[in-house]
């Protein structure tokens, strides 16, 4: 019994041959997703069509007929198809998501870093807001603010008056609003020339402190350059008489106030709600981002002479970003998602207007469900695209 | 609720995505084979349909339900009910969650055409109307230019209200919320000075007040409203079935029956239209696929359409509507029940 070690590759078939076995069965599977999907869109066709429902997205050519109390596209009733109305609604979203995202972040951040201050008050003040936010539900949140906070505002004719021409009441904030005339055009122009300058002083500032260590106000310098340079051009002219803006002042009516801008309740609340919710999560994702900074980098920017507040922006922060980052994007998809809970409150968002009213006018469940969550889905992957670019221009760069 | 409509929709998707083609057995055989009857229902308005503490089912519409499970079943009781918010409720339907839609429900040729939907019967003829606070002085719909309205999403109601003010070149604010409740609430906070919806509907709604004196219903009549059962196109045994509970009930106020004098009446009458309607003459039951004593059983378990009207929204109950446009025939109403014969 004398065995022959083999060292040639064995000659096996093809069916044992991992490389092309992994290729059928990839193969295989795509034949099949395939296949259902086919047959899910051939099967919905023909059960629509026997229990004869309209399909097909003509309905976006409609007349909408309903109307819509936040428009920021011009909508009406008499005017409109459903395109417009499924337009005004995905406005309303992502002005919601934006906004919310913006206060949310500022909400987070401060609070994750008030939690590990060293002073005792503001550190449990920040855990009590963390920890009693965090675990109660957002619809409830939500319904607490329209219901139980903004609802107890006083009727529109007891308005309260917050400053000349803003009215406060339960149906919103009034504002002046502003009528722009020929020659505002210098205003934006004043706050372009702001932004060049304060860019290149900036550079500037960065570029004197690296040769000479010399600080220079660079906050207050751009705050100036932005605020007052537009500001102090509008004065000049309206010296002169020339008048670039003029404002509709909200005027008490029978029932509203009417006239200027109006800042809806349901608007307040849903902004209100989600910013402060996902703020608790932001606050804990940035606690835990600053405690992933090794205590030694505090202790050397402090040897070498940095106050705290320097430290935390220079040293800190920076550092604690890259672990910040991805659970800050899953926290600003949630928010954008959540949005969706406006239906609850009266928020004429993407959901409420179009998988509500149109869903129900046209009757179009399929098309309306399909096209809502690719709305949803474009919106998160667009978002996931940034943040990504964004996490991979802070990650530590390793040579 | 909220949830609901996803759930419904996403599941109406689906169904319609991955069922087979060809219903195999028809509405009527799956009630029976269920043994009870699934009700669409309105989720709480007074009088209509609304759960009281005990979750027992009572209202205008609850008792067409149950009338209907006592034709089939013989037993008033053989029914559940689904509470459905208006923009939930066809998509329920289609989806096959209920049987059948007794939620006042306006008839259009939309709905009938495009949805995949069947109206077999009126049984409430309505329209619409504004509930405004006395406080505001106001006496006519049309002096509510520039007014905030809250108003429920996903129904006639909606579109009536655009129509409304276009016409008479007035402008508003609509709020629009999923539920009939958070708009009610919304409008009794102050968030919106009136709230707008069927008459019938605005009558039930103002009893959630605090005292419901303070609110009035405004004259005009905005729309027509003919409200009815709805069931899904298609299954005309079941839409005959439905259609035939409703004319069952106005022929036994017609011909007096009623839930007390219905057993006597069957024993002794000679009134051949009345022999008919209880089933001692004919098989007219047995046509629509149920028992000859459908109708004896929905008149004497539930009652005939006056009967429910008194008893549930009448003049005398909470809601305290008058018969109206809802009168019979013979009394200058629109209520007209087909023969049986």
């Amino acid at each position: 019994m004398a065995s022959v070690v083999d060292q040639a590759p064995p000659r096996t078939s093809l069916i044992y041959d991992p490389k092309v076995r992994g290729f059928f069965f990839q193969g295989v599977l795509v034949l099949v997703i395939g296949w259902l999907a086919y047959e899910a869109v051939t099967n919905a066709i023909e059960n629509l069509r026997a229990a004869r429902i309209a399909s097909g997205f003509g309905f976006f050519g409609e007349a909408a007929g309903f109307d819509i109390n936040q428009a920021f596209i011009p909508y009406s009733s008499a005017s409109s198809t459903y395109f417009d109305a499924f337009m005004v609604g995905l406005l309303n979203t992502l002005v919601v998501a934006a906004i919310g995202i913006v206060l949310a972040t500022i909400i987070g951040f401060a609070a994750g870093i008030a939690r590990l201050s060293k002073n005792f008050i503001l550190a449990k003040v920040a855990a009590t807001y963390v920890e009693l936010i965090r675990n109660l539900p957002l619809l409830l949140q939500l319904l607490f603010w329209y219901n139980a906070v903004l609802a107890t505002l006083p009727a529109a004719r007891d308005a309260i008056p917050l400053g000349p021409g803003i009215y406060l009441s339960v149906r919103g904030l009034s504002m002046p609003a502003p009528i722009y005339h020929w020659d505002a055009f210098v205003i934006p122009l004043a706050f372009a020339i702001g932004l060049v300058a304060s860019i290149v002083i900036r550079r500037w500032a960065k570029a004197r402190q690296a040769a000479t260590g010399e600080q220079f106000p660079v906050g207050w310098t751009t705050f100036g350059l932005l605020v007052g340079l537009p500001a102090l051009v509008w004065g000049v002219l309206a010296l002169f008489g020339a008048n670039p803006i003029s404002f509709d002042v909200p005027e008490q009516g029978r029932f509203n106030l009417t006239g200027g801008m109006q800042l809806y309740p349901e608007f307040v609340a849903l902004v209100l709600g989600l910013s402060v919710y996902t703020g608790a999560f932001i606050a804990e994702v940035v606690r835990a981002g600053i405690l992933a900074v090794s205590r030694g980098q505090t202790e050397a920017a402090s040897s070498l002479g940095l106050k705290p507040g320097q430290t935390m922006r220079f040293v800190v922060i920076p550092q604690a970003m890259r672990v910040i980052v991805p659970p800050l994007t899953s926290q600003y998809l949630n928010l954008t998602k959540n949005s969706s809970l406006a239906v609850a409150i009266a928020y004429p968002d993407l959901v409420q207007v179009f998988m509500g009213t149109v869903l129900n006018q046209t009757g179009q469940a399929v098309e309306v469900v399909t096209i809502t969550m690719l709305v949803y889905l474009t919106i998160s992957l667009v978002t996931s695209f940034f943040m990504n670019m964004y996490n991979q221009r802070i990650a530590l760069v390793e040579r | 609720m909220k949830k609901a409509l996803s759930t419904i929709a996403f599941g109406f998707a689906a169904t319609v995505a991955f069922t087979g083609v060809a219903a195999a057995q028809t509405t009527l055989e799956q009630v029976r084979e269920r043994g009870e009857l699934i009700c669409g229902s309105n989720p709480g308005l007074a009088g209509f349909g609304v759960p009281d503490a005990q979750g027992n089912w009572t209202g205008f519409d609850v008792d067409y339900c149950r009338a209907t499970a006592a034709a089939i079943f013989g037993d008033p009781n053989a029914v559940s009910f689904i509470p459905l918010s208006a923009k939930d409720r066809f998509t329920a339907l289609q989806a096959g969650e209920i049987d059948v839609l007794f939620r006042n429900s306006t008839s259009t040729i939309t709905r009938d055409t495009s949805l995949g939907l069947d109206f077999p019967g009126i049984n409430y003829y309505d329209g619409q109307g504004f509930l405004v606070s006395t406080e505001l002085g106001v006496t006519s719909a049309l002096e509510l230019d520039g007014a905030s309205v809250c108003v429920q999403q996903g129904t006639t109601t909606e579109l009536n209200l655009a129509d409304y003010f276009r016409r008479n070149n007035m402008d508003y604010e609509p709020v629009t919320f999923a539920q009939s409740v958070e708009a009610v609430e919304a409008y009794l906070s102050g968030r919106c000075d009136a709230f707008t919806t069927d008459a019938s509907g605005l009558a039930s709604e103002r009893l959630r007040a605090p005292t419901p004196s303070d609110h009035i219903i405004l004259p005009e009549i905005i729309s027509k409203e003919p409200l009815g059962p709805v069931v899904r196109h298609g299954d005309n045994q079941w839409a005959d079935i439905i259609r035939w509970v409703h004319y069952a009930m106005l022929e036994a106020e017609e011909y007096g029956i009623t839930s007390e004098n219905a057993a006597e009446l069957r024993d002794t009458s000679e009134a051949p239209g009345i022999r008919r309607i209880l089933g001692t003459e004919g098989n007219f039951g047995e046509m629509l696929g149920l028992g000859n004593d459908w109708a004896f059983n929905i008149i004497s378990m539930v009652g005939n359409y006056g009967e429910v009207f008194d008893r549930n929204i009448g003049e005398g109950s909470p809601v305290g509507l008058s018969r109206g446009l809802n009168a019979l025939y013979t009394d200058g109403g629109l209520q007209y029940g087909h023969p049986i014969r």
